[in-house]
């Protein structure tokens, strides 16, 4: 089979999900409570875009989920490349990250809550700690797996150490760090729709958790429809930044 | 355990401390400040509630509830998401035609399912397994497709030219080369698994040890929570150590790449 065809093979394979998905919900065998048609769901979904709603709260989710991983982002590089620059920091401070490490983050969020109540801040700060760990570990180690003739190369130049963490750890560690990035956006989108879920703010979270409690099961495919849109963005972008930041690694996937 | 490890492990050992030492600080700092609030609790305190938590039996009952959930989630989302992924990775055909569904569906983060799964099943042990069956789906899938084709084409080739049936190409030649990367596979989704029924359980679900955590928090026993917290570190890290020693000894160092 060519390309062309295989490609709209993989439609027809979509579509007719989508029709079997219709089919069932037509034909009575599947309650619309537990599944609306695909019709219904798609209707109320551009509903809620033209009138602006689902905009609103897409946007809230998506606006915590981006500042949070800006913030695990940033506090990840620059403590992953502060302690894989330094051995000794490394020495002395492994196992306390090797400690912390394997708590799931949404367990956090707990702990967030009762330390600091329902604040809007407290979200973000969870969000931020728990998704700071994707991106620290790998960091740590692009930093330290430097070759050390390079290490010697830069010493011999007069390259201070700011310097050198620029323009030798940094272009070494990038892979590491980007990799570590996607997966921190991944695990923003699930500590934020959780966080909504419990703490009950402003954004799709909360809104599929009511839709459910209050047996609105179009409302909650709708919501569930635009956090995989969500997800879909954040591939999209992470690849496109990566193919922006490391063209080398252009060719291989 | 050889003499080099043990090397390795008194070499570490003073950087161990280094948490000890901070937990000492806290329970110091604590004490001297006479420090009151509902998310805080003395280190000494937290230790308490873990031995009370194990003497009555309260933290084995809920890592049983949890480890419920998960053993009967995984294998249903897991044998499908294998199943699925070695057949894409034998067909470059399958997996062209099925690569658009895959990138619409796979998406969707498993904590949007809480609430679907909530409305079907109600609470408990079944909404919760299906979500973690959701959650493992995914990454099986992708995985144990990547697993198989990775295997050495020539391998593939071989069998063809020796005329070995579909069949026996995939017991014989592809599925025990590509075993090591699908038990890699197994171990990040039991991983994964761990971590969304306890997510699902501190999010609805008033059962398992995500339920202890957050029940313990809102009705301000912060020791009991920490105390949980620390319990399930230790679960999480048991887990990966485990398998991470199972595929060692299943699979020898020739497959040191376990990461």
């Amino acid at each position: 089979m060519s390309n062309w065809s295989l490609r709209t093979g993989s439609v027809l394979v979509t579509l007719s999900i989508f029709l079997f998905w219709q089919v069932v919900t037509a034909s009575g065998l599947v309650q619309p409570i537990f599944l609306p048609s695909p019709s219904s769901t798609f209707t109320n979904l551009w509903q809620g875009l033209t009138r602006g709603d689902l905009f609103g709260l897409t946007a809230a989710t998506m606006e915590r989920m981006i500042y949070g991983w800006m913030l695990a982002s940033l506090g990840g590089i620059l403590l992953g490349a502060m302690v894989g620059l330094s051995p000794r920091a490394r020495y002395w401070l492994t196992p306390t990250l090797e400690l912390l490490r394997p708590l799931p983050a949404s367990t956090l969020l707990p702990v967030g809550i009762a330390l600091f109540g329902l604040q809007p801040g407290m979200l973000l700060g969870i969000i931020a700690f728990g998704a700071v760990w994707p991106v620290l570990l790998p960091t740590i180690h692009g930093f330290s797996a430097i070759d050390p003739r390079l290490r010697e190369v830069a010493r011999n130049l007069g390259i201070g150490p700011l310097a050198f963490a620029i323009k030798f750890g940094l272009p070494n560690a990038l892979p590491d760090v980007v990799a570590g990035m996607r997966l921190s956006l991944t695990a923003c989108l699930i500590i934020t729709v959780v966080g909504e879920m419990i703490t009950a703010q402003e954004g799709l979270g909360a809104t599929i958790m009511m839709a459910a409690r209050s047996f609105r099961s179009v409302d909650l495919y709708t919501g569930i429809i635009l956090l995989g849109v969500v997800g879909a963005i954040n591939n999209t972008l992470l690849g496109f930044i990566e193919r922006a930041l490391m063209p080398w690694r252009a060719g291989r996937s | 355990m050889s003499r080099r490890r043990i090397e390795v492990l008194l070499h570490a050992l003073p950087a161990w401390l280094v948490p000890l030492c901070l937990l000492g600080s806290v329970e110091i700092a604590m004490r001297v400040s006479g420090i009151q609030s509902d998310g805080l609790a003395l280190p000494s305190q937290i230790a308490g509630a873990l031995v009370a938590a194990i003497a009555d039996g309260e933290i084995f009952l809920r890592t049983a509830e949890t480890i419920g959930a998960i053993s009967l989630g995984v294998p249903v989302g897991g044998m499908l998401g294998l199943l699925l992924g070695v057949w894409l990775g034998l067909s470059p055909r399958a997996a062209r035609l099925a690569s658009l569904s895959i990138e619409l569906f796979r998406p969707i983060p498993p904590v949007a399912v809480i609430p679907l799964m909530m409305l079907i099943y109600g609470l408990g042990i079944r909404m919760e397994a299906s979500i973690v069956a959701f959650a493992c789906f995914w990454p099986t899938l992708l995985l144990s497709r990547d697993a198989v084709l990775g295997v050495e084409p020539r391998l593939i080739e071989v069998a063809r030219m020796l005329g070995l049936s579909y069949r026996k190409q995939i017991t014989k030649i592809a599925l025990p080369a590509a075993l090591p990367r699908i038990f890699t596979a197994v171990r990040l989704t039991l991983g994964i698994a761990l971590i969304v029924a306890v997510t699902t359980e501190i999010a609805a679900n008033p059962f398992g040890l995500g339920y202890a955590i957050i029940s313990a928090g809102l009705s301000l026993r912060p020791e009991v929570m920490y105390a949980f917290l620390i319990w399930l570190a230790i679960l999480g890290w048991l887990l990966n150590a485990g398998l991470i020693a199972l595929h060692h000894r299943l699979f020898g160092q020739a497959y040191g790449d376990v990461a």
